[in-house]
């Protein structure tokens, strides 16, 4: 299968007038076979690209939504092997960009080469390690740049300027912007600060942004991508409808299809 | 960063990049700090009205004989609060006042390093909040009074495993939302860069002054410094004060649980791997695909996966030496040194009389000058002692 680049996936959405709607899921939550459903569900309503969290016994960059998640995952068996064997049935089938979201262990675990060449062999596009800060990153982007992964940072509320434009030179793919001062989880109400934030990273980088963290409602998506942000990453409002749902998967599905085309149709007329 | 906050390849600043700035400032106000005439005439101060310093090197007498070596014990369980702990805290807590930072957060396994927080935020009137996991904030509940009464809060951690290093991941949380006001007052010479630098000058106190008693006491060196391991400040504290004197063995001893052998252990150099946790790259106890195991040691001071960079670098250079103690083997010491000096250790500082005691045994050992730290005492252990041990109280 020919896999989609984040770069031609940004240029199809920006040509209709969207932004990106990026989901997440923990590989493997609640299950394998469900978590499989799951990511179909996002793509048959409206999925641009795909954000996969291999689950982490300690994700201090989370909040208790996503660490459920990455527990659930864990207690049903998952392991790194498996969470590729989960791209790989993903990529049978779609072509839309897959990022993969990390803590870095799992990758200096496995051996950072052998890592970034099973994810490429996979079909990952690109890798997000959460505790990586381009500080401590050079051997990764060396393999990500000898395996053709791209290889994602974060900036927040708290970066320089100057610390953006040095990110934005190591980052390939999209900058990944944290909404919040504070780890994931379903938010409330969107800051001004962040609004704020993304048209300060426009002007210290050429990269497409997408933003996440606390993304939680279809008008929080409106409001990021109308503030110029590319694209949106929605994670623990989705799997908060995981964990409410884990008795009843059909209920669960359906939950989640009408959340998305809702997130989704919050992408549309960008310009407008 | 102005370092890279590495030893050898150990250590580092793996952290989410909302927290860099946050190091880059402490980072900054350490360097200013740690040589600045008022914040030491300040500090020191607080370490000697305060906490009690010096504490004396005690030549223990009765187990000398017993073991026909010479054993010093640095008292560090002499302190307020019990513990080598409040070396640290007195040190960030006063750097967090001279940042002009409103809040202090911190973690606790057994309640140690979190009433050495609570005591120093009331003595500078900053507020504390301490967290804690749910299992420990039930096993150690007069911990959790004796923080609140010191004015500070714990927050039960209902996350994970609920012990130490799930109470960590939630100090991290904390702090990746509250950069602004919050000091994170790391309990032990782990975490990001600058921390483990950091904890480590301010536990040196202990090094220096035991290196002048000694040679005071003995016009000579040592031949071993013991002392327990847990993140490791206290024996960075003291190996410190020896570290380039190469004659010196250092070592360090780990909670070793059931036994090193079993899963049920705390012995993370002895036994665990290369990895990254809380921060830093270091030795991690973790399965194959690097999910982090949960400790074990009778010691909820030892009881955690992780250790100090430092460490590890010190190990791999061949440095230092790190050797494990079983829960069976420090309750031994325990008892043998309440027993023969009439003093009663921590459960952490009991792994080290426990480790002395081997080694002082060996042949070649005989006769040796040795040094331990007994970095606190172990009236918070009496309970759980005595359960151990099949006494009612
Ligand atoms: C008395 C005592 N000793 C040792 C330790 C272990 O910590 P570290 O290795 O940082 O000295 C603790 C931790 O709570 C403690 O309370």
């Amino acid at each position: 299968m020919i896999v989609e680049s984040y770069s031609e996936m940004f240029q199809r959405v920006n040509s209709k007038d969207e932004g990106a709607f990026i989901p997440f899921i923990v590989a493997g939550d609640p299950d394998f076979e469900t978590s499989l459903e799951i990511v179909k569900t996002y793509v048959e309503n409206g999925a641009d690209a795909l954000e996969i969290g291999f689950a982490f016994s300690d994700p201090v960059a989370d909040g208790p939504t996503v660490q459920e998640a990455d527990i659930r995952a864990l207690n049903s068996g998952i392991t790194t092997a498996k969470g590729f064997e989960f791209i790989r049935k993903i990529r049978k089938f779609t072509s839309i960009p897959i990022g993969l979201l990390v803590y870095y262990n799992l990758i200096y675990q496995m051996g950072i080469d052998e890592f970034y060449e099973t994810a490429h062999e996979c079909g990952v596009n690109a890798i997000l390690a959460a505790d990586l800060p381009p500080e401590e990153a050079q051997d990764a982007v060396d393999a990500s740049r000898k395996y053709g992964v791209e290889q994602i940072f974060m900036v927040a509320q708290t970066t320089s300027n100057e610390r953006l434009q040095k990110i934005s030179k190591m980052c390939k793919g999209f900058l990944y912007v944290v909404a919040v001062m504070g780890v994931t989880g379903a938010r409330k109400d969107l800051k001004l600060s962040t609004v704020e934030l993304v048209e300060r990273v426009k002007n210290h980088s050429n990269l497409p942004i997408v933003v996440g963290f606390g993304i939680s409602k279809p008008e929080h998506v409106k409001n990021v991508i109308k503030s110029g942000s590319d694209g949106s990453i929605v994670a623990s409002a989705l799997l908060d409808i995981i964990t409410e749902n884990l008795k009843d998967k059909k209920m669960m599905l359906d939950k989640i299809s009408i959340f998305c085309s809702d997130l989704k149709a919050a992408t549309r007329n960008k310009y407008k | 960063m102005i370092s890279d906050g590495k030893f050898g390849k150990y250590g580092g600043i793996f952290v989410p990049e909302l927290l860099i700035p946050a190091l880059e400032e402490l980072e900054r106000a350490f360097l200013k700090y740690k040589d600045d005439k008022k914040f030491n005439q300040e500090l020191d101060y607080y370490l000697k009205e305060f906490a009690g310093r010096p504490t004396a090197l005690y030549y223990a007498k009765n187990l000398s004989e017993k073991l026909g070596c010479k054993i010093y014990l640095k008292r560090e369980d002499m302190l307020h609060t019990g513990a080598h702990k409040i070396n640290n805290t007195l040190g960030q807590g006063l750097l967090a006042k001279y940042m002009g930072k409103k809040r202090i957060v911190a973690e606790t396994g057994a309640g140690q390093h979190g009433i050495a927080t609570a005591v120093v935020g009331s003595l500078l009137g900053i507020p504390v909040e301490v967290y804690m996991g749910l299992e420990d904030v039930e096993r150690q509940k007069l911990n959790v009074f004796r923080m609140e009464l010191s004015g500070a809060h714990v927050l039960p951690v209902k996350t994970g495993s609920r012990t130490l290093k799930d109470a960590i991941n939630d100090a991290f949380r904390d702090w990746v939302a509250t950069v602004d006001s919050t000091h994170y007052l790391i309990g032990s010479t782990m975490g990001p860069h600058p921390y483990p630098t950091m904890v480590k000058h301010f536990q040196s106190v202990i090094g220096r002054e035991t290196r002048d008693e000694i040679l005071e006491k003995e016009g000579k060196l040592p031949d071993a410094v013991i002392a327990c391991v847990g993140g490791g400040s206290n024996a960075m504290g003291i190996f410190s004060g020896f570290i380039d004197d190469k004659e010196v063995e250092l070592i360090g001893v780990e909670g070793g649980g059931d036994g090193v052998d079993t899963d049920r252990t705390g012995a993370t150099l002895c036994k665990g791997t290369e990895g990254i946790l809380h921060g830093s790259f270091s030795f991690v106890l973790q399965n194959y695909d690097g999910q982090i195991s949960e400790a074990h040691s009778v010691s909820a001071g030892l009881d955690y996966p992780g250790v100090g960079p430092e460490h590890a670098y010190l190990k791999v250079i061949g440095r230092t030496n790190y050797e494990a103690i079983t829960n069976i083997e420090a309750l031994e010491g325990f008892e043998l040194l309440s027993k023969y000096e009439g003093i009663i250790p921590a459960l952490e500082s009991s792994h080290a009389v426990a480790y002395a005691v081997k080694y002082a045994k060996m042949p070649e050992n005989k006769g040796k000058t040795i040094v331990i730290n007994l970095s606190g005492r172990g009236d918070k252990d009496m309970f759980l002692a005595a359960r151990e041990m099949g006494v009612d109280v």
